[in-house]
């Protein structure tokens, strides 16, 4: 975690103002990012964001319709992909199917022109460090998933690259190995100083592996943050319904204090009695966010005056750790809430058509107005 | 079922008998050691004497050792430049006038072979006298006319392997620091080989047992095999014929076999691949 956090506020890439059409189709749309050294930077967006766009821009494969791409201080925009100081991991691997491990990671440094026992040496250390030591001779083909995405890694880092680019790491391993590779990497990466940027269409991941998030959306970037900052405090709707699961309500300001907001919202029959102040013009129609898990469910009434509506029962998702309800509140409108299942015997626990006291705190609604 | 199952199996050996029925029967006679190559002489007979008059016979075999060498050098020349159209067609995007390239380029395949011997033969008679270049026709003449037309072949088998290429591959090497150069001689040839290999071979055979095309762009002193066949043939079938059209058949079911062997483990390779793509999509 050290490296993580005093590496921050470097400057290493800087990405200004960059589009890119294809047609009239524009798949990133005046993007500007500043990439701090040392840090993994996650770029996480739906299929068509953009993300992988933006990513093949930085490698060079694409140039940018407008704008500049700045790596260490440098100009790159127009740097074709063998004479840039980075290297990428594509998310099919693309391993080199007619040569062995050795010789797949062994390629960009041949490309160096290094000495063969210099070359020999990097490779033998490299596959010692993803623990590839037995598999040299292989080919791709005789590899297992996780073998070969280790192998990817290894070819793209040998090269000691300041800055590593990985086009979705880890989509194509099961999810057992993808947590244990996700550890990995974070691992690799402390251990080595590259600055990573990944792309994601997974938040787990995201928000597991990155010190830092750029939330895409139709080629923007829509938020950047910590994970906390994007998950506690989304800056829009999009925001907030993408990255895990949210409960919005409509609703409008009806008391307006620096220190606390009441907002009305008929599709919960209450107002919503939010502890902080919210800058938005008045009578602008606002969104109240309350994520699942930040909603309190129980049999009797619970003991504030605010902030708490009943329901009734309709689905129950058993999920082992956590358990999933849908309660349906007079207004019609369905209310996720998830609980987690501390206690063993499952005839304590809260049943279909059960009504029930939906209640939360007044720190835990995010008012949008977007 | 037993009634279709004899039905089915019929059919099909009809049908097989329809295909190699000829051929095995030149095959047979040429075993025959009757003068006469309809009369199986059932007393003397299997005899190889035809093969032994054959490989005595000074004019055939300098015909074979000619048609072996333009059949290789022009599939060289078409198996160079038909990769480069292949390439370009599957690899540099819409470039203007890239619908007309792949038309022109397949042209030869649907191209009676008259007209493209003719038309070859014109070409070669009016460049000579624009710039003496070529001088007669010989056996240069037949090795371009053959490039053109086999070169087709090439450009179709190498552009449907390229059709399947992941070009993420190609990037990947561009990103580790390879020139496009290197990439294309130490990633790019490497992997599409055996369609190049199996397009050497298609363009040996067709160059191999062409005979239009050569007998109108060739020139004294540059009889191809083919062109001996066919002319000894309208004086009259001689049971040599036979056992030449068959060492001849030989070398091109080895060429066929060859190259079905390597488009198969480029098919079973892909199928390969994809299935392995697909059990960790799983």
């Amino acid at each position: 975690m050290s490296s993580r956090q005093s590496n921050l506020k470097t400057e290493y890439v800087r990405i200004e103002g960059v589009s890119k059409q294809f047609g009239s189709f524009s798949a990133v749309d005046n993007v500007s990012l500043s990439i701090y050294k040392g840090e993994i930077f996650c770029l996480l967006g739906g299929s068509g964001c953009g993300k992988t766009t933006l990513l093949r821009i930085l490698a060079g494969f694409e140039t940018p319709s407008v704008g500049r791409i700045l790596i260490d201080g440098q100009d790159m925009t127009d740097t074709p992909p063998f004479k840039r100081p980075v290297n990428m991991m594509f998310q099919s691997y693309a391993l080199f199917p007619h040569m062995s491990v050795e010789k797949n990671i062994a390629f960009g440094l041949e490309q160096e022109g290094i000495a063969r026992n210099e070359v020999q040496r990097r490779v033998a250390e490299m596959l010692d460090i993803v623990k590839l030591s037995e598999f040299t001779r292989r080919k791709p083909h005789q590899l297992s998933g996780g073998q070969r995405q280790r192998v990817a890694l290894a070819r793209s880092l040998v090269k000691k690259p300041k800055l590593l680019l990985l086009d979705e790491p880890l989509a194509a391993l099961d999810r057992k190995l993808r947590e244990h590779t996700q550890f990995e990497l974070i691992n690799l990466q402390e251990q080595l100083g590259v600055t990573f940027i990944v792309v994601t269409h997974d938040q787990e991941e995201a928000m597991t592996l990155g010190s830092r998030i750029g939330v895409m959306n139709k080629g923007r970037i829509v938020q950047v943050g910590t994970p906390t900052e994007i998950y506690e405090y989304p800056n829009s709707c999009f925001v907030a319904d993408f990255i895990g699961s949210v409960n919005m309500f409509k609703g409008k300001l009806i008391e307006d204090e620096p220190g606390y907001v009441r907002i009305a919202c008929p599709e919960l029959d209450v107002n919503v009695f939010v502890s902080h102040g919210i800058s938005s013009a008045p009578d602008v129609g606002l969104n109240v966010a309350i994520r699942p898990e930040k909603i309190d469910m129980t049999r009797t009434a619970p003991m504030q005056k605010e902030n708490f509506t009943q329901g009734i029962v309709k689905e129950i998702a058993y999920m082992g750790d956590i358990s999933m309800y849908l309660v349906q509140i007079p207004s019609g409108k369905m209310v996720r809430v998830t609980i987690p299942n501390i206690e063993r015997q499952v005839d304590e626990r809260i049943s279909w058509e059960e009504s029930v006291y939906l209640s939360w705190q007044s720190s835990s609604p995010v008012v949008l107005s977007q | 079922m037993r009634v279709r199952g004899l039905f089915r199996n019929s059919v099909l050996m009809l049908g097989f008998v329809f295909l190699y029925a000829p051929i095995v029967s030149m095959i047979f006679f040429s075993f025959n050691n009757s003068r006469l190559v309809t009369v199986w002489d059932a007393v003397n007979s299997p005899t190889l004497k035809w093969y032994v008059v054959l490989f005595k016979n000074e004019a055939i075999l300098g015909a074979a050792w000619l048609s072996i060498k333009i059949a290789a050098l022009s599939a060289s020349g078409a198996v160079v430049l038909g990769t480069l159209a292949g390439l370009s067609l599957a690899r540099f995007g819409k470039f203007r006038g890239r619908a007309l390239l792949s038309v022109m380029i397949t042209a030869p395949l649907v191209m009676p072979e008259v007209i493209t011997g003719l038309s070859m033969l014109l070409l070669f008679v009016a460049l000579e006298q624009l710039t003496g270049w070529p001088e007669g026709r010989g056996i240069l003449t037949i090795i371009f006319a053959h490039i053109t037309f086999s070169m087709a072949y090439v450009t179709v088998v190498v552009q449907s392997r390229l059709a399947s290429f992941d070009c993420s591959l190609e990037e990947v090497a561009l990103d580790l620091g390879a020139r496009p150069v290197t990439v294309f001689w130490r990633i790019t040839l490497p992997i599409i080989f055996p369609a190049v290999l199996s397009g050497w071979l298609l363009a040996f055979t067709l160059s191999w047992d062409d005979v239009v095309i050569s007998q109108f762009v060739s020139g004294p002193g540059s009889t191809t095999l083919p062109m001996i066949v066919y002319s000894k043939v309208r004086l009259g079938v001689s049971p040599d014929i036979n056992a030449l059209a068959s060492v001849m058949l030989l070398i091109v079911a080895l060429c066929v076999v060859l190259s079905t062997y390597y488009i198969k483990r480029i098919e079973q390779r892909r199928v390969a691949e994809a299935l392995m793509v697909r059990s960790e999509e799983l």
